[in-house]
């Protein structure tokens, strides 16, 4: 199979899990005619119709609650925001409404939420955020972000036939950025495991999503350097996988946490009290951490890069901590 | 009457009115025994609004109550321990103790979507199960219900518009309770009557007296007629007073007590008895039946309820994810191969009626309905609609200012507290000027 883009990967989990359930439809802004602000719908109109692929107005609270009212009959809903940071305005019907459903009454809603997230483009403070951590500070809902596109594809059919409400962010620098041959045939990959994307002895880079990428790239700068990193990429933020992280950390002694979202409150947190609690005694150094700072994303480039974790960043705090 | 009912039915109306009422006073006397754990919240005086708007609907329909519904949950065949269960926290209540007051739902016999306590996110959700059984072939209609307070949400109208867009066979009874917690309907929103909003969204709407059941009951049924038919959505106002306070620990002591007096007078069972009555539809010993079969029902039911168990506290851990212990499958009432490749694939051109140009607007404006105003008198017939037309261009039309606040009932002038002698004694409210906060301008 020639090797595709991320975005052509969704739009390839999207086609082929309507084509494989009618119980499948997408609903969102601009999906229909115009493909989506960047096109993961496109096609998806002219072969599903209107009734499976259903434009709405800009109402995101709308999209949600609808959805999720389609998911109480059987339907499973695809909801498009078109920049996932609009995820904001249904904030409430995301949390209070979706994630609780199940636990309060027994009500699966079996739905996903997937749009484009993070940085790096330039789209400025309310175009470029990764507000995963709103919820996966939230009992009920899995979030998944992928980093390549053989992810994103297995991944989006995945989520797309859990029972549960899955928020899915494509980090959108990724989205044409990268091409990687997929898997023929029913390429699922499973919710709620991590990769270990690089072999190493010496130190665990944990990340996610484009800093993934980065990550492997800081990994073979420090090679040359004589320090192996194993890089590990958490395709699933909720539920973590606590297990990869622990033998990885057990194995290479330091961690090392990058992620783009802000510090304060980002999962490096998160995952350190993890290391805390199940190999504290193996840990040989501190956990660090690199990681957007603690600001909105700002608009210039120059300040936007400032904001953003990079190879360089992520190789001196490596360096620091192969020190111990 | 435009839609008959048989004498089986209209005993029906009154027998779950007043199952409602006999249900929320023992919640009542429960409460007061420290034995319902939260908080609750009564439905007094709004009996015919639960009872009328849901009786119309058929088995397969899907509701969505609020809080001060129970009547439609009785209705709709939920039985009352399931309602002093939830109350008491119990683990036999449907919610096992995880949740309270009405926040339960079943969506597989009953097809009832749980409430949450933030206002207005019934209306996206419930709209988007109408859509669902349109696109299932299940011809169902949604109906919920949004208070006073809640149409001021933005779920309220985000949902209201997609509904509307999408021609959603989909009811929204506005339940006009006059207040939302301690704030008056005109200290909300500046239109007379919350159906007005109905014309925003170019969608059909009533006004219907809340307290005569019959005439909510035409209302709501012709509503789910239309629906049914393809030309939803539709949205009733309803008329009717919070007897009680927001909640139990409320006394209400804001609501102005010639108000209540009104409203007291036009207690929706009464009238209602006195309609049985008058139209020869019962007697004494009818009613007696009807009573005695209540009291036995509750006795067990609150018996049951009582004797339940608390839930394991390890049940707090549990079910946060569906790992399979539900099976979700669709119910197809049309053929999947519709909805499939070939045959569902469309040319996805966009289809423009027009232009959009200022020159349009008049043809526009003379679509709009205003709402059908029904009620009045029990089993009154219901009107025509009115349809506003050859409506001048708006560029003739000046923009009208808001109408200066002329309330039609004595209520409590803003920022002053029902404690304060001074606004009690007020004999004329509406004179801002003897209240020295008022002179500082509105708000």
């Amino acid at each position: 199979m020639a090797p595709i883009t991320m975005i052509e990967g969704i739009r390839q989990a999207m086609f082929e899990e309507m084509d494989r359930d009618p119980a499948v439809v997408a609903i969102g802004e601009d999906i229909g005619v115009y493909g989506g602000a960047f096109k993961a719908t496109e096609g998806l109109l002219a072969k599903f119709g209107r009734e499976r692929v259903i434009e709405t107005p800009i109402s995101e609270t709308a999209i949600v609650g609808a959805a999720c009212g389609m998911g109480f009959l059987g339907l499973r809903p695809v909801a498009e925001m078109q920049f996932i940071d609009f995820i904001a305005c249904c904030f409430n019907q995301v949390t209070n409404f979706v994630a609780k459903s199940h636990y309060l009454w027994g009500a699966p809603v079996p739905m996903v939420i997937r749009g484009p997230s993070g940085g790096g483009v330039h789209g400025g403070p309310f175009h470029s955020a990764n507000p995963e951590m709103y919820f996966v500070h939230t009992p009920g809902l899995k979030i998944i972000y992928p980093s390549t596109p053989s992810d994103a594809k297995g991944l989006l059919k995945s989520a797309i036939r859990d029972n549960n409400p899955v928020l899915f962010f494509e980090h959108k620098f990724l989205y044409r950025r990268i091409k990687e041959e997929v898997p023929e045939g029913d390429h699922l990959v499973p919710i709620g495991k991590a990769i270990v994307r690089r072999e190493g002895r010496d130190l665990t880079i944990i990340s996610y999503a484009a800093m993934a990428h980065t990550s492997m790239e800081a990994a073979e700068q420090l090679a040359k350097e004589g320090i192996e990193a194993e890089v590990i990429d958490l395709r699933t933020l909720l539920p973590l996988d606590r297990e990869t992280i622990l033998t990885s950390v057990k194995k290479t002694n330091k961690l090392l946490i990058v992620h783009e979202d802000t510090r304060t409150g980002g999962i490096a947190g998160e995952i350190a009290a993890i290391v805390c609690e199940g190999a504290f005694e193996d840990l040989d150094g501190p956990i660090a951490r690199v990681t957007g700072l603690d600001t909105p994303v700002p608009y210039a480039p120059t300040l936007e890069e400032r904001f953003l974790p990079n190879t360089e960043k992520i190789v001196a705090a490596a360096r620091e901590l192969a020190k111990y | 009457m435009s839609n008959p009912l048989t004498r089986e039915q209209y005993l029906e109306l009154y027998y779950f009115m007043q199952l409602n009422r006999q249900l929320e006073e023992r919640m009542v006397r429960l409460f007061r025994q420290n034995k319902i754990v939260g908080g609750l919240y009564s439905s007094l005086g709004q009996e015919a609004v639960s009872v009328g708007s849901c009786y119309p609907l058929e088995k397969k329909d899907w509701i969505a109550p609020m809080i001060r519904n129970i009547g439609a949950l009785l209705v709709k065949g939920v039985p009352p321990r399931d309602i002093f269960t939830q109350h008491m926290a119990k683990y036999t209540s449907p919610t096992q103790g995880k949740d309270g007051t009405s926040h339960f739902g079943d969506l597989k016999v009953r097809h009832i979507v749980s409430p949450i306590s933030m206002l207005g996110d019934l209306i996206p959700v419930m709209t988007g199960v109408a859509m669902a059984g349109r696109y299932l072939g299940q011809n169902i209609v949604a109906l919920t219900w949004i208070g006073d307070g809640g149409s001021s949400t933005g779920a309220f109208h985000e949902g209201l518009n997609l509904a509307a867009q999408q021609r959603a066979p989909f009811v929204l009874i506005v339940e006009n309770n006059q207040w939302a917690y301690s704030t008056p309907v005109s200290r909300q929103v500046p239109v007379k009557n919350l159906a007005d909003r109905a014309v925003a969204y170019g969608i059909r709407s009533w006004i219907v007296d809340g307290n005569d059941v019959i005439a909510v009951y035409n209302a709501a049924k012709e509503a789910v007629d239309e629906c049914r038919a393809g030309r939803g959505p539709a949205l009733i106002e309803v008329k009717t007073m919070r007897m009680r306070g927001h909640a139990q620990h409320d006394p209400a002591e804001y609501v102005p007590k010639q108000m209540f007096d009104y409203w007291k007078a036009r207690d929706p069972i009464v009238l209602y008895e006195k309609y049985l009555t008058e139209n020869k539809i019962w007697d004494s010993k009818a009613k007696a039946e009807i009573d005695a079969r209540i009291e036995r029902e509750l006795d067990v039911e609150q018996k049951f309820a009582e004797e339940s168990p608390m839930p394991p506290p390890e049940l707090a851990e549990e079910g946060v994810y569906c790992d399979g212990c539900h099976e979700i499958e669709a119910t197809w009432q049309r053929p999947k191969a519709e909805l499939t490749p070939p045959a569902c694939s469309i040319d996805p051109g966009w289809q423009v009626k027009d232009y959009g140009s200022y020159a349009e607007v008049e043809a526009v404006t003379r679509q709009i309905a205003a709402p059908v105003v029904s009620g009045g008198g029990n089993g009154s017939k219901v009107a025509k609609p009115v349809v506003k037309s050859g409506g001048k261009p708006p560029q003739k039309q000046r923009p009208r200012l808001a109408e200066p606040e002329t309330p039609d009932i004595p209520r409590v002038p803003f920022g002053r507290g029902p404690k304060d002698k001074s606004v009690r004694e007020t004999q004329n409210p509406r004179d801002r000027h003897q209240n020295p906060r008022d002179k500082r301008g509105r708000r």
